[in-house]
Formats: C-alpha cells, structure tokens, sequence
C-alpha cells in the first residue's frame, strides 16, 4: 500500500427509481485499484457490474458514496472538470454492433473524440487516427470502410481505438469480447494486455466470463445484486474460493476439460428482484447454507485471509478458518 | 393414446443403430446481392440412437443451416439445399410429402432455439403453447392435453400453477425451459439443440444442462447439440464434429478430440481459449478470420489462417481421412502436426 491508488471507491451507491419501487442496482460498493492493475468484475445479468463502470466514468450521476480519481475526489464535478476528466477515463462498450455509429466511416469514428476534445489540426488528428490503427491493428486500407463492412473483431478494435485515442489512464471495459468468438477474443484480449503494458493503463473489467476474467485480471470483485460478495486477487480467488455463491459460480462453468469430474453446486431459483431488497444477504434465499440471520443481517465484507474480502455471515465457520 | 406417427408403421430401432444419417448435404444460400453463399459443403454424419453429438464451431460456420435443414425449416428462397441426403430411421426426408413432414417435426425431431425470448408467442400463455404441441399430435382432448402440460411443466421445474402465464412474466432461465418442455412435450427421439444457453447465465446454464442431461437419460432421447462452448461439448456429448466454413473438419469421440487432437483448426480453438493459458500470460489465437462463405478458397479452407499450411493445401481440399477408428480428420499435414505436438508436450 505505498503507492497512492489511481482510483478509490467509497461505499457508492446507484439507486434507480422505477415504477416498482427503488432498483438498487449498485449498493454500498468499495475497492481500490492501483495504477497498471486490472480489477475484474464478475457476476451475472443484473448484478450491477455494468452500472458500476458507468457511475465510476459519471455516465450516470451516482446516488451516494465517494470516488477518488488520482487522488481527487470527482464524486461532484463541474461540467468543465467532467470534459478533462473524460480525457483520463475512458469506456470500451460490450457490442459493436450497436455502439458505432452506422452513418461514420472508421476514420470519422476514430478521430470524433479529437474533434470534440481538442482543437487539433487536420493534419495532427490524420496522424493520430492512422497511429492508432496501427497499434490496434486495423489495416490502412479500412480507412474509409463503414461499420457494416467489417466483423465483429475489426469493429471492436475501432471500439478500442477510439477509447485510447485521447491518451487515458484509466478504461473500464464492459464486456468488450462477449459477442466476439473465441479465436477473435483471443486476439482482442492479446491486444488489451499488449496496450495495457505499453501505456501503463488501469482497467476496470466487467464480464460474466470467468475464464476472461480470470486470464486478464490482477484482482477479481464478484458482485451480487448490487453488492460485492468476495473479492482477492486473481490466483487467491480461484485458489481459495470462499463466498458459496462464488463457489457455485464457478462450478457452474462447463470446463473444456474431459477428465475433471462434472460436479455443480446447484443453485436453487434464480437471481432475485433489485428493487426494494429486502434486509439480510441478498444471496440468502438461493444459499444452501442460509441460517435465520442472514435472513435478518446483511453481511458485512470482512478481510478472512489477507486481502481478501468476503461479505458473509458463516464465512469462517464454513471454510474452517479462524 | 398418442397417435404414433404413420410415416415410420412399426420401425423400431435397437441401441446402437444409426438413428439419424447426413450424406454429403451442401446448402447454399443464393442471392441477387452476395450471390451464391456456401454455407454447408458436403458434411456426412451420423447420429445413433441414444447419443450425444455436438456441432462445435464459430459463428457463420454452418451449425444451424444444418439443423434447420434437418426439418427442412430453411427459408427457401435465399437457402437451398444442393446436393446430399438427410436420412431419419432410414427413410429420405427431402422425399417425405409436406404433411408427413409436420408429423415429423415436433412428434419424432424437434428443435431448442438459441434465443428462447423470441421463440415463444408473447401473446398466448406459455401453458397454451405446450398443449397446443400437444394436441397437434396427439389423440387427445384439450383437458387431457392440459394436464400433460402440466406435467410437461412440472418435468423442466416450473410449478404448474403458471401454466395460465405469459411469457414475458417469466426470467431467461425459465423461458428457456418451457421452450424445451415444448420442445419434448409429444417424446421426441431427436433433438436438436441449437446454442440452448448461450443466451442464459452460467449457475441458469448449469441448472438447464443438468436437466438435459436427466431428461435424455429418462426419455433416451438422442440429441445433436449446437454450441461454440468447448466446456458445454465436454460436459454433454458422446462424440463431436468440428466445423469450419460449412465443413467437417475433425470428427470424434470425446477423448479422440479433447486429447487426440488432429486438425490445427481443433487445436487453435482450444489455444484460443482463456482458461487454457495455465500460466503462459498470453493466448494463441488463430490469426485472420473464417473465409467468406461467397468467395471460398479453392483448397483447404483453413489453408490462410493455419501455420502448418503448405503449397498443396492452396491448391487442392484435403478429404475427410479416418486416422483411428472413428476419429476422422480433413488435413494434410495431420500426421506431421500430431507429432510435433507430441514433442511439445
């Protein structure tokens, strides 16, 4: 803990007022990341892993809690702050088919935060879009092609251009290879690390993938509904697994593996409602291991081994630790 | 009670038997713009009775062309099937008259689409819509075909107090599994799964491919499992046919394509694949991308993406060779590539 992180957490919550009642999409959520580290966000459809990403970039205003940026609290900006801010943060959007705009070539897309950003020259933004492409590796002859002439990979490598074209430090990625195939994820996931290493990038990565998650992150936050369950670094968490709904999730992958043995933690009922939880442990009504409390209390994440969080009530009793 | 289809009389087939036959089925879809679109070239494969076999392979390499040409589902125009034979307990399919084949589809082969959002009818009850299969093929009355439903519904793990709901009060997971109590609701013997969880979450996949699992060992249902996920073919299949640009490159069991791995397009799929990296901190991915279906190359079609390619494989396709009984590979460098992954491992 020498080094100053480059971004801190603070209990941030994002409530979004639907019909229903309150969705409590990110709930008291905390966690640090230091500079040129991945942490990756897993969990599955409306966990809130997306909405985190989003309320930490103000693409939505957050409800409460605090973020610090480089030090500097950006939980309230001015506009003005918010456009350099922008400059520092950037995102990387999960589909590329629907994320660029149909009507840009890839040039006008690529140079687009330029424009809006800078008051470079023609010539300079020119040299910075074919820049660029080459580090993303999109072939010159693309320049001028249109969306819907390229696959899948091609366009989420102008996703990714367009992202790093301003210089960030910080990007979160959200979900940015699940509608590419294997053979084409491997490819864009290759190309992350390589930048990543280069430019000393932090990221922020959600996905539902845990294989992805596991391959490129540094530490690994599992959420559920709204809140973090666990969260280690990468090779403590696949090692010590401790959270059961952790456990579960990770059994559940189908491994392309034929020897090891097919065993499912099997869940009971799905994922519940967001909207006006209930107290106690969210997970509590899907857990094998649910007692009379975690039905009353919410867990709090306590540190179980060292640096890594787990947010349950029969945690040590569960995994025999003191 | 069910009113066992006519078109088969009293075929009846033992374990083993080849319940359902491909010869060499090309599909091309033809249109004024792409002109003619090779989506499946000359696949053979057999399914026996009982049994597992996946369609692994990434988007646009021809899976669902070959299951909707199964139950002749494709749209005709652009899609066409060119050449081959789709033989189901012997008998020819494409020589069935069309109200024979509406007894076939949903009664003897029925079919999970990957979606299951889209493939219900959003304004009718999702009990309707099982009954409704029901009815239209067996001899029985609406009440009857209720409770069957019922049943049906009660088999996938959905309480049959929902039969009067409609789909859009139901999450993914469950959608998917009243798709699939509709997809077995008159017993069928073939099923094909077309990415059956590809659109659900993992503990939701979990709980739907062990369900699968249960059923087909209940009903001996024999299924041909569509999916691009190498962990869904190891944990579901009895045997596996690798495609590539509308072709069978490797085909095998379990153990023939998991550690006997032949074709260098097999192998890049599992190169490619993050938890496979053990500790190497950077992934093998195969380079370029899969030929165009309109404009394919005149030899092997992974020729351009395959480091083991050499002037021969430009120029002439290699044919599907059987190297250990049962294993079948379209390579011909097959030999050479094995043995140098011998040494590396």
């Amino acid at each position: 803990m020498s080094e100053q992180p480059i971004l801190e957490v603070r209990n941030l919550k994002k409530y979004f007022p639907v019909s229903a009642g309150i969705v409590h999409a990110v709930d008291d959520v905390s966690f640090t990341i230091q500079k040129g580290k991945t942490l990756g966000v897993v969990g599955e459809s409306g966990c809130g892993k997306s909405t985190l990403g989003r309320t930490v970039l103000h693409l939505q205003e957050s409800t409460a809690g605090q973020i610090l940026f480089e030090g500097k609290d950006i939980t309230h900006v001015s506009r003005a702050e918010l456009t350099a801010l922008r400059r520092k943060m950037q995102i990387i959007f999960q589909d590329p088919f629907s994320s660029l705009n149909p009507r840009m070539s890839l040039y006008q897309a690529i140079a687009e935060p330029l424009r809006i950003m800078t008051d470079a020259k023609e010539k300079e933004i020119e040299d910075r879009v074919f820049d660029i492409m080459k580090i993303v590796g999109l072939a010159e002859r693309y320049v001028n092609a249109y969306p819907h002439e390229l696959d899948g990979g091609r366009r989420q490598r102008i996703g990714i251009a367009r992202a790093l074209i301003m210089n960030p430090s910080f990007v979160v990625c959200d979900e940015p290879v699940s509608a590419l195939d294997v053979s084409i994820q491997a490819q864009i996931l290759n190309l992350m690390r390589d930048i990543q290493d280069e430019r000393q990038l932090t990221y922020i990565f959600v996905t539902h993938d845990l294989s992805v998650v596991k391959y490129i992150s540094d530490d690994i936050m599992v959420m559920y509904l709204g809140q973090m369950v666990e969260k280690a670094t990468t090779d403590e968490l696949f090692e010590y697994r401790l959270h059961p709904y952790t456990k579960a999730l990770l059994s559940a992958v189908p491994l392309p593996d034929i020897d090891h043995e097919k065993k499912h933690i099997e869940l009971k009922g799905e994922i519940t409602s967001p909207i006006n939880p209930k107290p106690g442990c969210r997970f509590a009504a899907r857990c094998p291991y649910a007692t009379e409390r975690c039905f009353k209390e919410n867990p709090v994440a306590e540190e179980v081994r060292p640096q890594h969080f787990v947010a349950c009530h029969r945690v040590r009793e569960l995994n025999g630790l003191a | 009670m069910a009113k066992k289809s006519t078109v088969f009389g009293g075929t009846q087939l033992q374990k083993g038997d080849d319940l359902l036959r491909i010869n060499d089925l090309s599909v091309h879809y033809i249109s004024r713009d792409t002109g003619v679109s090779k989506a499946v070239n000359h696949v053979t494969l057999s399914l026996k009775k009982g049994e597992t076999l996946g369609l692994v392979g990434e988007t646009g390499a021809g899976k669902t062309t070959i299951a909707l040409s199964i139950l002749r589902l494709l749209d005709s125009p652009p899609g066409k099937v060119v050449s081959g034979t789709i033989e189901y307990k012997g008998k020819d399919l494409y020589k069935l008259r069309k109200r024979d084949m509406e007894q076939i589809r949903g009664f003897e082969i029925s079919m999970i689409f990957q979606d299951p959002m889209t493939a219900l009818n959003p304004v009718d009850t999702v009990g309707e819509q099982i009954s409704e299969v029901i009815r239209l093929h067996d001899d029985c009355s609406k009440a009857e075909a209720k409770v069957k439903a019922g049943d049906m519904m009660e088999m996938v793990g959905i309480p049959r107090e929902r039969y009067d709901e409609y789909p859009h009060q139901f999450s993914g997971g469950m959608i998917q599994r009243i798709v699939i109590a509709i997809a077995l609701a008159c017993s069928p013997e073939l099923l094909l799964a077309d990415e059956p969880t590809t659109a659900l979450d993992v503990t939701i996949q979990a709980q739907v491919l062990d369900m699968m699992n249960e059923l087909k060992s209940k009903l001996g249902t024999s299924v041909l499992m569509i999916t691009h996920d190498l962990g869904i073919i190891a944990e579901m299949c009895d045997r596996v046919a690798v495609i590539y640009a509308g072709e069978v490159v490797e085909l095998g069991n379990l153990e023939d394509i998991f550690h006997q791995t032949a074709h260098p397009y097999t192998q890049g799929l599992f190169d490619s694949l993050p938890n496979s990296a053990g500790d190497s901190k950077r992934l093998k991915p195969i380079k370029g991308l899969m030929p165009d279906p309109a404009n394919l190359p005149v030899g092997c079609k992974f020729c351009e993406r395959c480091p083991y390619a050499t002037e021969e494989c430009s120029k002439t396709s290699p044919e599907l060779t059987e190297i250990t009984p049962g294993h079948w590979v379209r390579c011909y460098h097959q030999s050479c590539f094995r043995k140098e992954k011998a040494i590396h491992e």
